[in-house]
């Protein structure tokens, strides 16, 4: 390779400089930047979360035959102590309420009974956990999306936040996997309803992202235009212990 | 390879590639042997879990108390910052590796340094270099300006199988991805084989990292890594 002189290398620097900036300026402007992009290892995060959105527009996690439903799915152990849980659980959950808050028209708690009466999408997705082991199970489940609309979403909104009743739990997800038609308040998992151990009554089913932003036991979304407000602000929980908002990998 | 004294035995953008590489290998090792420890089972097919049969399981300790390991004692959870420094490194290998690759057939690297030559492609010479190679003879000075036969097809099977492999099988087990290239993963078995192969392509690399290390310091290792820094190799040249 021929020396490359002192001017080449300094105009090869602030040329890749500049396309840098007009790189962050065009992610900025169309949504790509992730809220935990500020982070250590932010650059890797915000590539990912870019290069996904871009990339899975229109685009379905797998769905499977039946015949792959794994016969012995796992799910972590948690540690649903809170009182209120357990009174709910012997109610059979009989009084769960989905909290709808943020920019809606129509803000208020949804029963449990109510959402089982939307429309209902079934699907056979894979659950993959961060750690490395997966499982495959039908889940039942309200899109989101019909929430969303039910509470009359308004069009400003970019994320929807949802809190688990586990102390410490939350999360959110932007539109594009808020409006996604497999993403769902699942309230049944094979056939039967949402075991409390996988996360009973409900929990949310996001198939195009890893396990732990399928959060369980949920009871509250916030429909907002900005995560500062939340947390530290990275967008949910996980990122405030090390691990990125998006899950998409 | 007859060339003039003022010309580098790396070329400047082999040596910066070889060196990103280097750099991004050790923090995708470590990170990555962190992760495997969250769930050192190893499974084939799509799915599995502490609840199903393993392929084989790793006999280390887990960071998470739900794996049964033998051992009495769960590691501290470095998964966090281990998984983000997995995937920042993936992608600054990956620019590397593009960079490494469109360079190499620009100037015709691949052609001229890394090619067996049609000569030397015989079961006599691939034999003898097998034999001086197990018997850590030292290299002959003239191969301080080239590549012997066994180092070209290490090389370039690291370069256009290893690495290739372990990139496919990093993204097979993306739910995003698989979920624009579903064929990404079903052409390897499922989401578990996956895993699996990524974790037997690491092997694969990290055993041509200690015999590339091992080799180099047969052959001087402050001379070559020298060479491999500034690009200058320091066995005096014969004239062409």
């Amino acid at each position: 390779m021929n020396r490359i002189s002192r001017r080449t290398w300094l105009a090869g620097g602030l040329s890749a400089a500049a396309g840098v900036g007009v790189a962050a300026a065009l992610a900025r402007r169309n949504g790509l930047i992730p809220p935990d992009a500020g982070l250590r290892f932010g650059t890797g995060a915000t590539l990912t979360y870019a290069a996904q959105r871009l990339l899975t527009r229109h685009s379905h996690a797998r769905e499977f035959p039946r015949s792959q439903i794994s016969a012995r799915p796992f799910a972590n152990p948690t540690q649903m102590k809170e009182a209120a849980y357990q009174q709910s659980l012997e109610a059979r959950f009989a009084g769960w309420e989905l909290a709808v808050e943020g920019l809606v028209t129509r803000p208020g708690p949804i029963a449990l009974s109510e959402l089982k009466r939307l429309p209902a999408r079934r699907q056979i997705t894979q659950l993959v956990c961060e750690e490395g082991w997966s499982y495959i199970a039908e889940w039942t489940g309200a899109p989101l999306a019909s929430v969303l609309e039910a509470a009359g979403a308004r069009p400003e909104a970019r994320y929807v936040v949802y809190y688990s009743m586990e102390p410490g739990w939350w999360d959110s997800v932007d539109m594009a996997d808020a409006l996604h038609p497999q993403t769902l308040l699942a309230y049944g998992m094979n056939g039967s309803p949402l075991p409390p151990e996988f996360g009973g009554p409900l929990r949310m089913r996001v198939p195009r992202q890893l396990g732990y932003k399928s959060v369980k036991f949920i009871n509250r979304l916030v429909v907002t235009d900005n995560l500062k407000g939340f947390g530290k602000g990275y967008g949910s929980a996980p990122p405030e212990f090390g691990y990125s908002w998006y899950a998409g990998i | 390879m007859a060339e003039d004294a003022s010309s580098p035995r790396h070329a400047l953008l082999v040596r910066l590639t070889h060196w990103l590489t280097a750099l991004c290998f050790l923090a995708l090792l470590i990170s990555g042997l962190q992760l495997v420890i969250s769930h050192p089972r190893f499974y084939w097919g799509e799915t599995g879990n502490v609840m199903t049969p393993a392929l084989f399981q790793l006999p280390i300790p887990s960071s998470r108390a739900s794996v049964p390991t033998g051992y009495g004692y769960v590691l501290p959870d470095q998964n966090g910052w281990s998984r983000a420094l997995h995937f920042q490194a993936a992608w600054l290998v990956v620019f590397t590796g593009l960079l490494y690759l469109g360079a190499g057939f620009l100037t015709r690297h691949f052609h001229s340094n890394l090619l067996p030559h049609r000569a030397s492609l015989t079961w006599t010479v691939l034999r003898g270099e097998v034999i001086s190679h197990l018997r850590l003879k030292q290299p002959e000075r003239d191969e301080a300006d080239s590549y012997n036969l066994l180092q070209r097809l290490a090389y370039l099977a690291v370069v256009f199988a290893l690495f290739p492999l372990m990139i496919w099988t990093g993204l097979a087990m993306s739910p995003a991805f698989v979920s624009v290239f579903p064929a990404a993963v079903e052409t390897l078995g499922g989401h578990q084989s996956a895993r699996t192969i990524h974790f037997f392509t690491t092997i694969a690399l990290v055993s041509f990292v200690l015999i590339h290390i091992a080799m180099v310091s047969l052959a001087g290792f402050a001379p070559r890594v020298r060479a491999m820094i500034t690009g200058r190799a320091v066995s005096p040249r014969r004239t062409p």
